[in-house]
Parts: C-alpha cells; sequence; structure tokens
C-alpha cells in the first residue's frame, strides 16, 4: 500500500511523516514521530491518554486518521514547557502531587490546558466536566482538580 | 483502648490550599520544616519521576524501540470452553513479513494442577480454552497490521463445550467440569470425584450454638457481586529481546519483574538468569500486573524470529483476558447483645476463581469478620472455577466483597438496636492482643483512632437534605511484608543512588528518597531513587500487599544504616582515632571527643578514594511484622428517586498509616482506593452473554468513575506507628478500597 506524506505543525515545529490512510494520528506521533507522551489506553476514544490539540482544540488523537493532520497544528504533551520553562499546569501538578503512575497525565495536562486556554476561572464543577474524557484510576481525581485550579491561579496572576 | 501515639493531619475540601505562585504543596528541602522528630519523613517533596512524566518523557514499556524490532500479536478463543482440535499456522507463515509463530506445541508440557502450569496454560492454552480471550497462538512480524492479519489466518478447529459463569452454575451437582483432575482441597477426607470446587477453607472459634442463643438480635443476609477489573490506563506490554544465544533482555510493564523472570523461566524450561528483566514505568497495576501474560510469548517469538519483539494489548485484550477480581455470593448472619457487643457470626463465601483455582475465597475468610472480636464463629469459604478470565489480584484482594456482607449486616443490627453505627464498632473493634483468625494475636493497630476520627469529623454531623443518606463502613486488610532488597551508592560529589528491585507504582521512590536522607542526613534532592532490573539488586518480591514502603523502605534504612557504618569508619580514618569516637548525626560525622571539626558526607566522599575506595552498601530482608491496615469512611450521597441516580455529595476516609514518609501519597492512595471503591459500588461490572462473551469489553461500557461523578475526597491520615517498622510506617496502598462498597450501600440502605 503506498504512503501518504503528510506536512503539518507539531509543537511549534514544521513536521513531515509518511503514514497509512488508515493509520491514527496517535500511530503517527508515537510510531512515525516518535513523539511517546501521547499513550493508548483504549483506541477508542474513551479514555484519553491520546488527548492532543488539534489547531487548538481538545482531540482524542486515536480517532483522528493520520492524514487528517495534513496542513493542520498539533500540540502534544512534549510542547507544553516552553524550553526548560515548565508550563505552570505541569509546575502544579508536580507540586500538587496530581499524579501517581503517570500514564494518564499527559492527556490531563492537554485537556487542562484547552479548559484554561478558554476559560480562565473555571469552577470546580466546570474543571471536573472539562476533564471528564480524560481517566485516571490512580489519584481519585482530587489532586489533580486542585492542581488545575492552584495552574489557573497562576496565569491569571501571570497574565 | 492500647496506649498509642495518635496524630492526625487534616486536608481541606473545599478550596485548594493557596493559589499562591509556588503551588499547592511541595516544597524544596530548603524551605521545608521539621516535622515531630524527623526532618525528611512526613515532608512533601515533588517525586523523583515527576518531572518525566509530566513532559512526556517517561518511559513505559510500549513507548520502546528498538533496532530490527518485530510486532506481535495474539490470537485468543472465542469460546468460552472449548476443545482444540487442531490449530493450522501453515496459511499465516506463508504471510509476507511473518517472522514467527508460537503454539502449545512451543512450550514445554505443563502439569495439570500445578499453579505455575496454571499460570503457563493460561496464557498459552493447551488441549483446551477455558475462557473467551485465553491464547491460542501467537504471531511476530514485521508490522502491528501484518501481525494481527496474520494472527486472523490462523486456523484453529474447536469443539464448543459446556461452560459454566457463576459459582451457582459451577457448583451444581452434574455441572460441566473444567478440570477433570481438580479434586477439591481443604476437604477431609479427600473427595473422591473431581468439581469444580478448587478448595474449601474453614475457620471456627467457640460455638456458634451458644453464641447465637446469647443474641438478642440475630441479622443474616445474602450478597452478591460481579467480577470488576483493575482497569489501569496502561494496557500491559513488552518488549523481549532473545537475541543473545543463552539469554533474553525483557523490558516489561509489571508490579514484579523478579517475578516475570522466575515466571517465564519456569514456564519456558530455562534458568531464571537467562532472563533479565528491565521494569519500565508501570502505568498503573492495583493487583493486575502481579503475574504474567505476554511475557513468555515475546521472548520465544524473538528467539524464533532472531529479532527484538514488542507485543501490546489493545483494551479489549485487557479486559477479555487479564485479570478481574472475583464475582461473589456471600452470607454473612451475625448475632449481637443488646449493647450492640457481637457474639456470634457465620460467614459462607464462595469466590469465582476464573479459569484456574486460586486462593481468593481463602482471603475472603480471613477478612471477613477480622476488624470485630466474635467469640462464637463459623467460616467457610469455597474457591470456585467458572469460564472467565483468570482472577488475580485486586487491591485488597477479597477484602471488598467480604466487608460489604459484614458491613452492611453490622449496620442493620445497629439500627435495630438504636446505636449509633461507629460506636457499634468501636464497642466491638479488635484490640492488641486479642486472638485473630489468622492465628498469631493481634498486633498494635489504629482501628479505633479511625474510628473516632471519623466519628469526630466535620462531615459526620454535617446536615443531609432530602433523598440524601449517610453510611459509615470500617475496612480490613492484612498486608504484608516480605522479600527486599536495597542497594546504596555514593558519588563523589556526597549525592546518593538508592535502588530497590521494587517497581514504584504510586510514589514509592519518593518515600525511598525521604528515608533514605532521613538516615543519611542530606537532602533528598541530593538522592536520585531506581528501581534496578533483575541483574543489578537483590531478589525483591512483587510491588503488592502494600508492602513495599514498608519492606523495601526497610531495606532501604537498613542499607543506609550499613552505609554510615562505612562513613563513620571513613571519618575515623581521616581522623587518624577509633572509629568508637565517631557518632553520625546530621549528615556528618562527629568526632564525641570534641578534638576534630564535624566531617559532612560530601567531604568523606570526596575523600574516599584514599581512604578504602568506593562508598557502597546493600541489605536484604525478609520483612515480619506488616501488621494490618484499617480504614473507616463517611459517605453523604443523594438518590434520586425516580431514576435511582446516586450522587456521591461527601467523603471523609481516615486510615492509619503508622507513619506517612510522604503524606501527599499516602493521601493519594487513599483517595484512590476510595474512587475504585465507589466505581466497584455503582458503576463497574464484567457482563457475560449466555456463550460466555463478555459484552463490555471497553471504557465506553464499562465505566469507571471519571471526575465529574466525584467530590473532592477528605482524607484523615492517623498515625498509630508500626512498631515492627524503623518509622512505624505501615502499608497503606490497599485497604482504602475495603468500605466504600458498604458505606455506600449502608448510606442508601
Amino acid at each position: 500500500m503506498s504512503r501518504t506524506q503528510v506536512t503539518c505543525t507539531v509543537n511549534g515545529d514544521p513536521a513531515e511523516f509518511l503514514c497509512d490512510a488508515d493509520q491514527s494520528l496517535l500511530d503517527a506521533l508515537r510510531d512515525e514521530m516518535l513523539l511517546t507522551g501521547a499513550k493508548e489506553g483504549c483506541g477508542t476514544g474513551d479514555c484519553g491518554a491520546c488527548s492532543i490539540l488539534l489547531d487548538g482544540r481538545l482531540t482524542c488523537s486515536c480517532l483522528v486518521f493520520a492524514p487528517e493532520a495534513q496542513g493542520r497544528d498539533i500540540t502534544t504533551v512534549e510542547g507544553l514547557a516552553l524550553g526548560d520553562h515548565l508550563h505552570p499546569l505541569q509546575q502544579c501538578f508536580l507540586e500538587g502531587a496530581a499524579l501517581q503512575c503517570g500514564v494518564c497525565t499527559p492527556g490531563f495536562l492537554i485537556a487542562a490546558k484547552a479548559l484554561l486556554d478558554s476559560n480562565p476561572e473555571p469552577t470546580e464543577t466546570e474543571i471536573r466536566y472539562a476533564l471528564a474524557g480524560n481517566l485516571c484510576r490512580c489519584t481519585g481525581y482530587d489532586k489533580i482538580v486542585r492542581a488545575v485550579e492552584s495552574a489557573a491561579a497562576t496565569l491569571r496572576e501571570t497574565a | 483502648m492500647t496506649t498509642t501515639e495518635k496524630k492526625t493531619s487534616k486536608q481541606g475540601s473545599s478550596k485548594p490550599a493557596s493559589a499562591k505562585k509556588s503551588g499547592v504543596g511541595a516544597e524544596p528541602a530548603s524551605a521545608r520544616s521539621a516535622k515531630g522528630q524527623y526532618k525528611y519523613v512526613g515532608t512533601r517533596p515533588v517525586r523523583p519521576d515527576g518531572l518525566d512524566k509530566v513532559t512526556g518523557r517517561a518511559r513505559f514499556a510500549a513507548d520502546l524501540v528498538l533496532p530490527g524490532m518485530l510486532h506481535g500479536h495474539v490470537l485468543r478463543s472465542p469460546h468460552a470452553h472449548a476443545r482444540i482440535v487442531s490449530i493450522d499456522t501453515s496459511a499465516a507463515l506463508a504471510m509476507p513479513g511473518v517472522k514467527a509463530v508460537v503454539t502449545r506445541d512451543d512450550f514445554p508440557d505443563a502439569v495439570p494442577g500445578n499453579p505455575v502450569s496454571d499460570v503457563a496454560c493460561n496464557l498459552m492454552a493447551r488441549d483446551r480454552v477455558r475462557y473467551e480471550g485465553q491464547v491460542v497462538a501467537a504471531v511476530a512480524a514485521t508490522t502491528r497490521r501484518q501481525a494481527r492479519a496474520a494472527a486472523a489466518a490462523i486456523e484453529v478447529e474447536y469443539e464448543v463445550l459446556p461452560h459454566v459463569l457463576t459459582v451457582d452454575e459451577a457448583m451444581a451437582a452434574g455441572a460441566p467440569l473444567l478440570h477433570e483432575g481438580m479434586f477439591t482441597r481443604g476437604v477431609e477426607p479427600a473427595p473422591t470425584q473431581p468439581s469444580n470446587v478448587a478448595m474449601r477453607s474453614y475457620f471456627e472459634a467457640g460455638s456458634l450454638d451458644t453464641g447465637f442463643a446469647a443474641a438478642d438480635v440475630v441479622v443474616e443476609r445474602e450478597f452478591t457481586t460481579k467480577p470488576v477489573h483493575q482497569g489501569y490506563i496502561e494496557p500491559h506490554a513488552v518488549v523481549a529481546d532473545s537475541t543473545q544465544e543463552d539469554r533474553s533482555v525483557v523490558w516489561c510493564s509489571s508490579q514484579g519483574h523478579f517475578r516475570v523472570q522466575q515466571q517465564t523461566a519456569k514456564m519456558l524450561g530455562w534458568e531464571p538468569s537467562q532472563i533479565k528483566v528491565l521494569p519500565a514505568e508501570i502505568g498503573g497495576g492495583f493487583g493486575g500486573k502481579t503475574t504474567i501474560y505476554l511475557e513468555p510469548l515475546a521472548v520465544l517469538l524473538s528467539r524464533k524470529a532472531n529479532r527484538p519483539v514488542k507485543m501490546v494489548m489493545t483494551r479489549d485484550e485487557v479486559f477479555r483476558a487479564t485479570g478481574p477480581t472475583p464475582g461473589t455470593r456471600i452470607k454473612v448472619k451475625l448475632g449481637a447483645r443488646r449493647d450492640g457487643s457481637l457474639v456470634a457470626g457465620k460467614a459462607w463465601l464462595a469466590y469465582e476463581n476464573g479459569a484456574f483455582g486460586g486462593f481468593w475465597a481463602m482471603l475472603g475468610a480471613w477478612c471477613v469478620f477480622a476488624p470485630y472480636r466474635i467469640p462464637n464463629y463459623q467460616i467457610e469459604a469455597y474457591d470456585v472455577v467458572v469460564n472467565k478470565p483468570v482472577n488475580i489480584a485486586y487491591r485488597a484482594p477479597s477484602a471488598p466483597m467480604a466487608a460489604f456482607a459484614t458491613e452492611t449486616v453490622l449496620d442493620e443490627i445497629a439500627v435495630e438496636l438504636g446505636i449509633d453505627p461507629i460506636e457499634i464498632r468501636l464497642r466491638n473493634a479488635i484490640k492488641e492482643g486479642d486472638p485473630t483468625v489468622l492465628g498469631p494475636p493481634c498486633p498494635r493497630i489504629g482501628l479505633e483512632e479511625t474510628l473516632r476520627a471519623i466519628r469526630d469529623c466535620p462531615q459526620y454531623r454535617a446536615p443531609l437534605g432530602p433523598n440524601q443518606g449517610r453510611g459509615v463502613a470500617t475496612g480490613y486488610w492484612f498486608n504484608i511484608g516480605e522479600q527486599s532488597s536495597a542497594t546504596v551508592h555514593l558519588n563523589e560529589n556526597g549525592t546518593a543512588i538508592v535502588l530497590t528491585g521494587s517497581p514504584d507504582i504510586g510514589g514509592s521512590r519518593a518515600s525511598m528518597a525521604l528515608m533514605a536522607a532521613e538516615e543519611l542526613g542530606i537532602d533528598d534532592e541530593r538522592i536520585k531513587p531506581g528501581v534496578a532490573d533483575t541483574d543489578s539488586v537483590g531478589y525483591t518480591d512483587t510491588t503488592e500487599g502494600s508492602r513495599t514502603t514498608y519492606a523495601t523502605g526497610w531495606a532501604v534504612v537498613e542499607a543506609c544504616r550499613a552505609m554510615v557504618v562505612k562513613l563513620r569508619e571513613r571519618a575515623a580514618k581521616m581522623w587518624g582515632v577509633d572509629v568508637a569516637e565517631v557518632e553520625w548525626r546530621d549528615g556528618a560525622a562527629h568526632h564525641t571527643k570534641g578534638a576534630n571539626d564535624p566531617l559532612p558526607l560530601a567531604k568523606i566522599t570526596a575523600k574516599a578514594k584514599s581512604t578504602g575506595g568506593p562508598l557502597a552498601a546493600s541489605a536484604s530482608l525478609n520483612a515480619r511484622g506488616a501488621g494490618p491496615g484499617f480504614s473507616t469512611q463517611v459517605f453523604d450521597l443523594e438518590l434520586d428517586p425516580e431514576t435511582g441516580l446516586v450522587k456521591i455529595l461527601r467523603v471523609t476516609t481516615a486510615q492509619d498509616a503508622g507513619r506517612a514518609i510522604h503524606p501527599s501519597y499516602v493521601e493519594g492512595q487513599m483517595q484512590g482506593g476510595v474512587v475504585q471503591g465507589i466505581g466497584w459500588a455503582l458503576n463497574e461490572e464484567y457482563i457475560h452473554n449466555r456463550k460466555g462473551v463478555m459484552e463490555n469489553a471497553g471504557f465506553l461500557d464499562y465505566r469507571i468513575p471519571v471526575a465529574s461523578d466525584l467530590p473532592m475526597i477528605d482524607t484523615l491520615i492517623v498515625e498509630v506507628p508500626n512498631p515492627a517498622h524503623p518509622y512505624g510506617v505501615r502499608g497503606v496502598g490497599e485497604v482504602g478500597i475495603v468500605p466504600p462498597i458498604p458505606a455506600i450501600a449502608n448510606a442508601i440502605a
């Protein structure tokens, strides 16, 4: 089967990869570009571990065909930090012990970023619903929600 | 009560502690204040593996790529029970890119009834398949797509057999047998006919007749529960490289890489030393990654293909073929006097084991009455095989179902007698020195302290609205110690490497660093904790039974203490004094006769070459005295009378940690356990159709709790130090999952 060439932007950098027509964007990110931060927890869009921003919109990369990324702008967890400076979400997850095994963490960080990009002062309920597409089996979500609240406050202070 | 030191710390529920830029909890070592007698233990630093996990750099098994690597895929049984008539792999092997196929013919013979053989048969069926999803063959090919296609091209002829799906079906007279050679263990005289009952366990004390005759109130109820899955977000994954002539190197997601080594070797008929296992970061386990599934398949495929092989399960495979916790049927009868004191208890427990015999009902028997003093009791438990995936541990395995029965019956007695539910539990709580079902007298425990912590918490007295209810329950888990090893190396600049053999599933590296910091007297930021492979550290049992911070932490303490002996010797040498004149405190050697200025650790390591060479120390131990853990929880919930929807409004959980080494991760264990229990109580169950095929093998239909289902989970850490451990640690990983099911039931009742 001939492969499709895709040109896009990944974490701010121009990127090119070859993919199969029915390959998921998650597989292309992980296997073709070796960006393994996004995880496959289910492959059916139910767990959110593969969350990315596609043109700024929260997306399960396992539900997108890789060729659909043509010309699009992709942000993965690897693109959250600016050089050595962690994103406030990353910092607050660390300081708030908002991760245990860490396999869902990249997806939560991306989903939380999508929320805070559009709603800088979310309520606890808004945070809980914004993260409802992301499964975490370790934490019970308590410290994750607190970390997002804390990061929102930090972002508001520095805005 | 016993004279115990009691402290509680609290985390509020309504809002984050602060919205300061400095964050929500962690502080650098320099800014942390000493807590009680310790400088590092009990503080909340950022976890050592955290940065890699928030940046996507942490390497899980599925992230690994090796040169020349192939992809493996498994063919699984579509039938709940069938004889395998034939397997034809010729079409698959002829497909482009297919490099190896393994079937039952590639594995040594399995001896029926031998536990290792049961594991072996579970992950590669021999004469028959005993559940939908059991492995029949595995393929390695150059791409995942090709491996999947080749697996589908393997032709298997089955002769379908009748199946059983519940303990009732399996125990019925004339039920189809899963194993013709299964004769119930634990029955005297030994049965002459095979059955689906793998084992009977029996415990008794006093006289049931006398006990129930003395009771003013007797309540008997029956309970059924369905299998539920551990639900870790990371599917099982392995990369095996068997291209060396006499060795295989395995990277995998496991709670116990030494067990992977040993079980894989036994299954293949290899020596353990022929298999080196490197622990990848593990994306959750909760007991479900305490056995092997893919590893021997990948090792053998790699050997046959002479190239590395990666295998990753899909979520569908995880549900169908890996470990749920048993479905059960349990009857509990309790008798109490008018004052609430229990006088008699009778329990009958039957636990599904899945397709091969286990000991899950036995564990249920150990736990069912464990929190209470009951002078007269009888406990009878049956481990039963059914045509479902083989059950494996899930967080305090078997305890939640047993507690569901006892805690709800006890609540009913409390209501009947008009006694507060906490008071009736306090009246019957076991105390230090009381006899236990397992034999040895009860050690120092924190049960009453958790009960009082809940009784005194604000939630217990908060007003309830219409259609709202409140329920409490207590949970018990026995915890284990077992074998652990640790190694400490000091670098020339005074930093330290602390290696253990315990995969870190909940933050244990942070705890290891804190205990090492306390012992050596250097900042935990100067300590790099790691999980070493099977070649690089002494044998260590699996991360299970809430044992790691307890047992492996103890090994770290002992290794550090051995290191301190060496540091004192080196200082004595540098000073030219007798080592008896050197003592170690605050990270420095002190000359007790005062003639020399203290020598900080880094000044000793800087001179290590000239004072005797590198500084390394190890310790290995078999930790006894883990001591049981207790959790008491209160749930407030609201029931929609029209839809039956239950909304959890508030939860407070109080748990005895002995000593919380890193309180944030103790809270994390408590909160995670509570929420898993909520899922079990309200949402989760395996649904099998009449053909024995699982109908909800995905996260859409098997619904684990999400953030919007839940409130904050308030935690009260109770610290009743465990006298057996250098820092008083008690395992905290599991018991939190025990109370939610009965507490929610009690709130609804």
